[in-house]
């Protein structure tokens, strides 16, 4: 029992968190940035329906992400968030618009246009955000004497705008795709051309991250391409490009579930690949993960319920979907 | 330097503002969750109509109240961070783990549930629909636990260790960390206060439809049981308040001394100001109503008590007098409002008037929003009197805030504003438009909708129990 170091064990619960909020929360925005296309009427409701029970338990891994990272590596979210200062509020006020709009767009019918609009708006900002908040994470912080040592703009780069439009990219692509899993008819055939042109725009900007990261610090670049590294880390971009034939071929052949679930394995590959560049730093290039933990105490104190809990928590969000299974539905209640 | 205390000064307000606003979701979702609990159970038990369609009826309001709850909730666990990264860094091995329990604990409970409780009535039993309302309520109270626990950490601390850096680390026992001096008392009168709040406005809404039509019978059981909450809830908050102010004395007694505006030690007794204008630059209460030896009375349970002054303490301690003085007599004044009308519409029932007093159905009305101001005056009154500290006695508030340039903290302030009280403002009023649509005229359910074996849709089965 010894070896087991908490630290990494958080690192992976933490990347577990933020992993659960960018694929689950994801789908949510990506419906929200897509909602425009939809035609006004059932293709929006069906839309909508497919995640309101689910959006808040999605969302709430944000806060998971959030509070877990306050309290396993207290110094990283003490240095992040100054740093990314702007990006956080404009994700949180981006957050409120998308969150309010699931429930007053139906108790306004004479405003609901704008109630669309908000929940698009706030969708697009919050994906925007997060996006660059990760280029921004990703090109490094300064640091000096345990606390952020940069202006309010430092965030902002072409790397980092880069990053935000590819997560805006990627979002979309997979609310497109549950949309393809959820919906019938015309919301159904829409989303399903737009899995088409979105799935090689998000390749074509993961191509772009890809190889700008290695560029921003030698040590990324290490980390790719040294032997025998590189033997293990160019599996990567090999199970990317597998992932992404068998989604759009399964899509052509009108496969539902598939190309959602091969989009949610694209993600999870890109975070790897994330992990791959990062670890172990929980600020990249000035904080590691075992600078920035929190007492042993207060690690093994949070541990001891977490693995009780998490699993609970995944049985019943699991029973939530399952009891929304199926299509949402095109005859809606009228 | 100047311009460190502004950066200070505006990070303060918007943690203020964002949580009072905040505050006012939950403290009428814990009501009201446990409300539909209540009212689900004796729907399930009874049978009859009228629990149904109050359910419902809540059910809506409760949807709206909840998600404006998430997502200003949502701010606040990112505050910490942004405006107050210093204090995170310091106190996060202490109150992190408690917020991180809270969220593995609570929010996943509630909004895993809620899903089933909103737009689940015909996909599943029953049985499991009950469930899962009482998950969510479940939720809400939990929730309440654990952030009120790291509240009574910071109010008043103990268990932990300070290290060389001046980082709170966890002491041997978690427990100490958890069961504070003071968090007992605070859990108990915040979640009375939730409770307290939901039944005035359950009452209101309840009054303002008696008023149109007495003989509405949804209108006549919401008031009724609301009435009976106030009348019960109301005396035992009176107790409690009573109690948590004691313990507020020994553990914080700069604090009290701030509500009660005693700037003076009172070897013999101390007065009860009733009102005045505190001078905190003179210290002294200008214009002060006093009873004589009631202060010690209410704080010591013995008029001749000695009680300590304002300046036994260093100045640079000495939390802002005039808005705790203030703020607490809100509040106070407010919970005696709310006992008078518990008794008055406990001798309506006695003598049988209570469908028909049109001045206690009015009295009810006026006093539907008392609970949430009263709610937010407390939480003034602990806060602002936690002052000058985040971390009671040993972390200053002016040692606590980001690295962040006044403009920055002010634009994102100006943002906050701008956008609650659009947003939440559009909130409220659509829950004041729900709360005006009277409940069903009889006691009829409204027919099951029929299950569809290709799913169903959610949202619009709520839009249709608005007609």
């Amino acid at each position: 029992m010894e070896s087991i170091d908490l630290t990494v064990v958080w690192a992976l619960i933490i990347g577990f968190a933020v992993f659960a909020y960018v694929v689950m929360d994801g789908f949510d925005l990506g419906i929200g940035i897509l909602f425009p296309t939809l035609k006004v009427g059932e293709e929006r409701d069906q839309a909508m329906n497919s995640i309101a029970p689910v959006w808040d338990g999605n969302e709430t891994w944000l806060v998971l992400g959030g509070g877990g990272l306050m309290a396993a590596f207290p110094l990283a979210y003490a240095i992040i968030l100054p740093a990314t200062y702007p990006l956080m509020i404009a994700m949180l006020l981006g957050l409120i618009f998308r969150g309010v709009a699931f429930e007053f767009r139906w108790r306004d019918p004479r405003h609901r246009a704008f109630w669309d609009l908000a929940f698009t708006a706030g969708s697009v900002v919050a994906a925007l955000s997060q996006g660059i908040a990760l280029g921004a994470i990703l090109q490094g912080i300064r640091v000096r004497e345990g606390a952020y040592a940069g202006g309010w703009l430092d965030w902002l780069s072409p790397f980092s705008l880069l990053t935000g439009v590819a997560l805006l990219t990627g979002y979309a692509a997979l609310g497109a795709a549950w949309l393809n899993w959820k919906t019938e008819g015309g919301a159904q055939s829409h989303a399903r051309r737009m899995v088409h042109l979105l799935v090689p725009a998000m390749i074509a900007m993961l191509i772009a991250v890809s190889a700008a990261t290695p560029f921003l610090n030698y040590d990324y670049w290490r980390r790719w391409f040294d032997v025998p590294g590189v033997l293990l880390t160019a599996q990567v971009p090999l199970l990317v490009a597998i992932c992404a034939f068998v989604l759009l071929r399964s899509l052509a052949a009108g496969a539902e579930r598939l190309p959602f679930l091969m989009l949610l394995a694209l993600f999870l590959l890109c975070f790897i690949g994330l992990g791959i560049s990062i670890f172990p730093y929980a600020v990249p290039r000035s904080v590691t993960i075992w600078a920035a933990a929190a007492p042993p105490r207060s690690q093994s104190f949070m541990l001891a319920g977490a693995v009780f809990i998490i699993p609970i928590i995944l049985a019943y969000t699991g029973w939530a979907y399952w009891v929304f299974r199926g299509k949402v539905g095109t005859h809606g209640y009228h | 330097m100047l311009e460190h205390l502004d950066a200070v000064v505006l990070a303060r307000v918007q943690f203020a503002f964002t949580v009072s606003f905040h505050f006012v979701f939950p403290a009428f979702s814990i009501g009201l969750a446990s409300y539909l609990m209540v009212l689900e159970a004796l729907w399930l038990r009874t049978g009859r109509g009228v629990y149904a369609n109050l359910f419902r009826y809540w059910l809506k309001i409760f949807s709206v109240v909840f998600g404006m709850g998430v997502v200003s909730g949502v701010v606040m666990s990112y505050q910490f961070g942004t405006n107050w990264s210093v204090f995170s860094e310091k106190a996060g091995p202490v109150i992190g783990p408690l917020m991180a329990y809270e969220v593995m604990t609570a929010f996943f409970l509630e909004a895993g549930f809620l899903g089933v409780m909103l737009f689940g009535m015909n996909k599943v039993g029953k049985g499991l629909h009950f469930l899962a309302t009482c998950m969510v309520a479940l939720g809400t109270l939990i929730s309440a636990t654990w952030i009120l626990a790291a509240n009574s950490w910071m109010q008043t601390p103990a268990g932990h260790l300070l290290t060389e850096q001046g980082q709170f680390v966890p002491g041997p026992s978690w427990w100490a960390i958890i069961f504070t001096a003071s968090f007992p008392y605070r859990l108990v009168h915040t979640v009375i206060a939730a409770y307290l709040t939901t039944a005035l406005a359950v009452g209101a809404v309840g009054a303002w439809h008696l008023l149109r039509d007495r003989a509405n019978p949804g209108a006549r059981k919401m008031f009724s049981m609301a009435m009976w909450m106030a009348a019960i809830v109301a005396p035992i908050q009176v107790l409690v308040g009573d109690a948590h102010g004691l313990n507020t004395l020994e553990h914080q007694p700069a604090k009290i001394l701030a509500i009660e505006g005693h700037y003076e030690p009172s070897p013999e007794g101390a007065s009860l100001i009733l009102f005045g204008l505190p001078d905190s630059q003179a210290a002294r209460v200008d214009y002060a109503v006093e009873v004589p030896k009631l202060g010690s009375l209410i704080l010591k349970h013995d008029p001749n008590a000695a009680l300590p002054g304002l300046s036994d303490f260093p100045r640079e301690d000495w939390p802002p007098v005039a808005i705790v003085f203030w703020s607490f007599r809100i509040m106070v004044g407010l919970g005696f409002a709310m006992l008078g009308l518990g008794l008055w519409s406990l001798f309506a029932r006695w003598r049988g008037g209570l469908y028909d007093w049109r001045w206690l159905h009015r009295a009810a009305l006026v006093m539907g929003p008392a609970g949430f101001v009263a709610v937010i005056a407390g939480w003034i009154t602990t806060e602002v009197g936690r002052q000058p500290f985040t971390v009671y006695g040993l972390l200053r508030t002016a040692e606590s805030h980001s690295p962040l340039a006044a403009p920055a903290v002010a634009t994102s302030l100006i943002a906050f504003v701008v956008v609650y009280f659009f947003a939440f403002g559009a909130g409220i009023y659509y829950l004041l438009r729900l709360m005006a649509k009277p409940p069903q005229p009889d006691e009829t359910e409204p027919p099951p909708q029929p299950q569809r074996a290709a799913g169903i849709t959610p949202a619009p089965a709520t839009a249709s129990m608005e007609r």
